[in-house]
């Protein structure tokens, strides 16, 4: 026992922290992050509405403007078959988004239920449903997406739910111990001392003090959804083209590598900066989270 | 020595639901992979054919008794034939494995250098200027998609500035550009981990105790901080393995290497069941052994654990 | 603003060893330098031992850690001098501090727990400051760490030695964090709270060798504690700090015995050690007992025996407590850690089934009770917890905190739970605007407060306190203990008060037992048991609580 670990540590101003203002509560928030929620932003409002973005056509080129570099009329260029680069960037979110969006939902779900209800009974309930989560984790993410492709087949939900799969470990272990942790402040024992009972405890204080960890992971898993889907379109089984999923795209624009960076690099260059942002929404939320 | 049989029957149990998870999932779908190859009319199997090779693959014979023979035939390193050529997986596997083998070692080895080398750099008090640059380069490293920086790669070393030749490359020049691809991205979540704990444990008391004592910076850091600082990034070793094999399928894909990834990679696209399982269930076991490895290993490194781990026994 | 600033002059014209004066250190935080101290003064002469004394954010650490070149990141001495023996060495380097550091200034840190490289021998914990310092060849080294331990009164030196951190216990750790902070003979040691996470009679053997050590190699010593018990024991001269100004400085005797500064007056009267029973005296106690001798008792608990762990491998933390608590009176249960009663609270709190014995409260037996019957139980016995920082869900405002056991009995309705919201925290002197804060908007006081409110909302009988005050500073632990006894005579509650601290224990309770090792060594009416102590363990709990020894006598150089 301790018991004057808390007096000791002392504070800079005193010991009632000030109540910051609304302005002082605007100006904490880091231009990093700022900078990263505009990039999601603006990649979710390609995907709701990419028609606002581009005129061009996604699917359909102009045969005499193939393999042209990057200028004022086609911001990144255009393909071998003469297809703005730019407006199949702009249309393709829409697949990596939702793709990533439904990776995300089937993992959050599936993994924090197995992780709550493995914290929350304990017993042999709990036993089990971790060695089921032992073996999911057994099996690098990309290798178990492959297993779920090879049965489910091909296709962009197919993969989408592939990504799911993956991270549906990840999930149930953070849930779970995050139900553990707070399970055994002394602010969950004091609502049972106070006449709560189980149930009333878990949905008031012990759910809503472990989520703040399993929100920022969702962050990051969204990132990583991102890019295990964009490596599955890149290895060929996800969309058909000429479906302009931005891994198929930069699968696509490999044979040119030599003569057209662009058809490359642009669209890696947007992946890079949408998972980038992810991650770090991501950290900012877990910062919130601690403080 | 009970929570060493402990450890060891878990891994034992992991293993074997991995097994018989793969088995369900894999081999005992509804329309098998067998049938869907050779049923095809373009064939021109007769049904005897088809028959003998129901047999040959063993597919028919009842749901258990091919769970007990497909199991007894992985212990005994026989995992059946590809679907898509009639070869033994075994074969294939060990045809594939020392390119992999080359490839991961290496790869993992320019990882660990790389994140060591962030980690310990950004606690230098001399390198504070670009500390902040350092410690992005982690996270920069997890976002870029691996095939990607293998093209981006190629493109500005070979094309731009042929330094390295993709076309015939020797045999070292060739490994230079899929080492550095797949060492990226491992050496991300390393670094990640390794940037964390240290700064975890500089706020420790006993670092300022340390520096009370009149240790200079490279005194705390490399006999008081590191020790502490790398004990849990041990615990990332079977990930990381993990992440190398799933890097593996990638690298040689984009690169064109024959090996373990692109054995994979070929057999998702052609449906080929068995070689995929086989493939799993080999990188399952190797990741089950070097976890059991780490957690036996970790009482040894770290003082407080050897002597709980010998209460529990 | 020193008023009082002692300027007890070199006695033979020694330099003194350490001179701080006019020191101001700023911490810089989102670019905005906030001083922290402001113009602080003190002198170290040689041999003597001198307290900076001071509650949570007084500055007393960051002097500190000025002193020996080791402020956080973010701090910076913006103005003043420091000198050790006559050198100024404010503006050292962090290379040249490190010649200082370790073999002439050394320390004895706050948490033996954490102070101790955990992957690291006793023996090389104790070797490092003299192989940093190049002190001699490794032979003579190792000869000398376990002369060191022997010094500090570590048996078995060469086992020790070869022992890691986690195999001694606290006190054991701090006597090596000791032999550390003296292997090179330094002129100064400084000892930032190095006893206040130990046990009473652990702090008392500790002290004592700091003294001991001081007395033999005339070693200065500069004492950093919240504790002005223990400052009034150990210290020569004191130096009371406040929002890092320094109130009053002087010598023990006189600071205590005739306080100049308000703040001091204030500390000296909170600080429990310092003040006996208050009015609890034993002819009252015993008229009130007497009084209520027909009552049946509030709390009963007979036999009660806990175990923990697997059938193998038994642990048995109580073993066969019994004691009662008369209605409206406070019985404390008082011990080390490791004594046990802790565990018994949780029993009484039916937070555990007991392995055998019986708890009753209000004449009901909970042994026997599950779900329902324990909620119906809760409704007249309720808990504080010692951590205030823990015991409050931090996303839920204080209002609902204090209303959530109304909202789990279905008491009244909203308004009416709003009401008696703002009427419990009103009881507790906290202002009602706070009830849509969070509890981080809260200090440690406050958030004690709004645990007290949640407790009494539901009107119990029994209240039980786990070391409500432990973790706050002495001024607010003497407002929180003044609360309690007035609720108390207000609601007629009945309170097991679970404490480490028999200074504030005879302050709070009528009757007490005193543990150790999961069983009760004595007990009966408080004020008694500190008069005459029966039983040897508790005689020797008595005569460790800090600040009962006669005050020092002036400087002895």
């Amino acid at each position: 026992m301790n018991p004057n670990t808390s007096t000791r540590s002392a504070t800079v101003t005193g010991s009632v922290p000030a109540r910051p203002s609304a302005l002082e509560r605007l100006r904490r928030v880091d231009v990093g992050t700022a900078l990263a929620w505009l990039v999601v932003l603006v990649a979710v409002a390609w995907a709701l509405a990419p028609g606002l973005f581009t005129s061009a056509d996604p699917v359909a080129g102009v045969a005499a403007d193939a393999l042209r570099p990057p200028d004022a009329e086609y911001p990144f260029g255009t393909d071998a078959t003469g297809r703005d680069v730019f407006a199949r960037v702009v249309y393709g979110s829409v697949h990596s988004l939702s793709g990533a969006l439904i990776a995300v939902t089937v993992g959050l779900v599936a993994g924090t239920l197995i992780g709550a209800v493995a914290g929350t009974v304990g017993g042999l309930v709990e036993d089990v449903l971790m060695r089921v989560v032992d073996v999911l984790l057994a099996v690098p993410s990309l290798l178990l997406s492959l297993s779920v492709v090879i049965v489910l087949g091909f296709g962009t939900a197919q993969i989408a739910f592939a990504v799911g799969v993956a991270g549906v470990a990840a999930f149930a272990r953070l849930a779970r111990s995050e139900v553990v942790r707070v399970r055994a402040t002394d602010y969950v024992e004091a609502a049972y001392a106070g006449g709560g009972r189980f149930l009333t405890v878990l949905w008031r204080h012990v759910l809503p003090n472990s989520l703040t960890a399993v929100a920022a992971l969702a962050a990051l898993q969204f990132g990583t959804a991102i890019l295990a889907i964009s490596t599955l379109g890149f290895l060929g089984y996800g969309a058909p083209p000429p479906t302009p999923e931005w891994g198929l795209m930069i699968a696509e624009g490999r044979d040119y590598v030599a003569t057209s960076w662009w058809l490359t690099t642009l669209p890696g260059l947007v992946v890079v900066a949408v998972v980038l942002s992810a991650n770090r929404i991501s950290a900012s939320i877990a910062r919130r989270g601690r403080a | 020595m009970r929570y060493v049989l402990r450890r060891v029957g878990q891994a034992v149990v992991v293993l074997f639901a991995a097994f018989t998870a793969a088995f369900v999932l894999l081999q005992a779908m509804p329309g098998d992979a067998v049938m869907i190859r050779f049923e095809n009319p373009e064939l021109g199997l007769s049904p005897e054919q088809i028959a003998a090779l129901r047999e040959a693959y063993g597919v028919d014979v009842p749901a258990h008794r091919q769970f007990l023979h497909t199991l007894l035939g992985f212990l005994r390193g026989d995992f059946g034939y590809s679907v898509q050529s009639g070869t033994p997986v075994s074969r294939m596997i060990a045809e594939a494995l020392p390119g992999t083998l080359l490839l991961a070692s290496l790869g993992f080895v320019v990882a660990v250098i790389l994140a060591v080398g962030i980690a310990f750099l950004s606690t230098y008090p001399r390198l504070s200027w670009i500390r902040g640059a350092l410690r992005a380069l982690p996270s920069l490293f997890v976002s870029v998609p691996v095939f990607w920086l293998g093209i981006l790669l190629v493109q500005v070393f070979s094309f731009r500035l042929g330094l390295v030749s993709v076309i015939a490359p020797g045999p070292v020049e060739g490994l230079i550009l899929p080492v550095l691809t797949l060492a990226v991205p491992i050496s991300a979540p390393l670094a990640q981990i390794l940037v964390r704990s240290i700064d975890e444990v500089y706020t420790r008391p006993f670092v300022t105790v340390v520096r009370s004592r009149g240790a200079g910076h490279h005194r705390v850091l490399w006999r008081d901080v590191a020790g502490n600082a790398l004990l849990p990034a041990l615990t990332m070793a079977g990930v990381l393995f993990g992440e190398l094999i799933g890097g593996a399928v990638v690298t040689e894909t984009v690169f064109g290497r024959a090996g373990l990834g692109r054995l994979t990679e070929q057999a998702v696209g052609n449906q080929d069941v068995a070689v995929l399982q086989a493939v799993v269930l080999l990188t399952a076991t190797v990741f089950v052994l070097i976890n059991l490895c780490v957690d036996l290993l970790y009482p040894l490194l770290d003082p407080r654990l050897r002597t709980k781990a010998g209460a529990a026994a | 603003m020193t008023r009082n600033r002692s300027d007890v002059s070199d006695p033979d014209g020694t330099t003194p060893v350490l001179e701080v004066e006019d020191l101001t250190v700023a911490y810089t935080s989102r670019h905005v330098e906030t001083p922290v101290l402001h113009g602080v003064s003190l002198t170290v002469h040689p041999g003597e031992v001198v307290a900076v004394v001071g509650e949570s954010g007084s500055g007393k650490s960051t002097t500190a850690q000025a002193v020996i070149g080791l402020l956080p990141d973010n701090g910076r001495v913006t103005g003043g001098r420091i000198r050790l023996n006559g050198t100024d060495i404010t503006s050292w380097s962090d290379r040249r501090m490190e010649s200082v550091r370790g073999r002439r200034v050394g320390l004895v840190p706050q948490d033996p727990g954490t102070s101790l490289n955990p992957v690291k021998r006793i023996g090389d914990a104790i070797a490092e400051v003299m192989r940093i310092h190049r002190w001699a060849d490794e032979r003579r080294i190792r000869a000398r760490v376990l002369e060191l331990l022997e010094r500090v009164g570590i048996p078995d030196p060469e086992r020790r030695a070869r022992q890691y951190p986690h195999e001694l216990s606290g006190g054991m750790r701090q006597r090596v964090l000791i032999a550390a902070a003296i292997a090179l003979r330094p002129e100064l040691i400084i000892a930032d709270e190095a006893t206040s996470a130990l046990d009473v009679t652990v702090q008392r053997t500790v002290l004592d060798l700091i003294d001991e050590l001081r007395t033999e190699d005339g070693t200065s010593v500069l004492f950093i504690t919240h504790d002005l018990a223990v400052a009034s024991d150990r210290a020569d001269r004191v130096v009371v700090l406040e929002g890092g100004r320094v109130r009053e400085a002087g010598d023990t005797a006189t600071v205590l015995s005739t306080p100049g500064h308000a703040y001091t007056r204030r500390l000296v009267a909170d600080a429990p050690a310092l003040n006996g029973a208050g009015h609890r005296t034993a002819e009252r106690t015993a008229a009130l007992l007497a009084e209520r001798a027909d009552l049946p008792p509030a709390i009963a608990v007979t036999d009660l025996v806990q175990e923990f762990g697997t059938r193998r491998d038994r642990f048995r933390a109580v073993d066969g407590v019994s004691f009662t608590v008369t209605p409206g009176t406070t019985h404390a249960i008082v011990g080390e850690s490791g004594s046990g009663k802790t565990t018994t609270a949780r029993a009484v709190m039916g937070f555990r089934r007991p392995t055998s014995g019986e708890v009753s409260v209000g004449g009901t037996e909970i042994g026997p009770l599950r779900g329902r019957g324990l909620r119906d139980l809760r409704r007249r016995l309720q808990m504080v917890y010692q951590n205030p920082y823990g015991s409050l869900d931090p996303r839920r405002t204080v209002g609902s905190i204090v209303a959530e056991p109304l909202v789990n009995y279905r008491i009244g309705d909203r308004a009416e739970r709003a009401r008696t919201v703002a009427e419990f925290l009103e009881r507790v002197a906290l202002p009602t605007h706070l009830s849509d804060r969070r509890p981080r908007e809260l200090s440690g006081g406050q958030r004690q407060r709004v645990a007290i409110a949640r407790a009494l909302v539901l009107r119990p009988e029994v209240v039980v306190l786990d070391e409500p005050v432990s973790a706050l500073d002495v001024t607010v632990q003497a407002q929180i203990l003044d609360l309690l006894e007035r609720l108390q005579e207000d609601l007629g509650l009945t309170y097991l008060f679970i404490s480490h601290d028999l200074a504030v224990v005879r302050r709070l309770s009528h009757t007490l037992s005193v543990m150790r090792g999961g069983r009760v060594v004595e007990s009966g009416v408080t004020e008694k048991v500190f008069a005459d102590p029966r039983h040897e363990y508790t005689r020797g709990l008595i005569e460790a609580i800090p600040g009962r020894r006669e005050p020092a006598l002036p400087a002895r150089p």
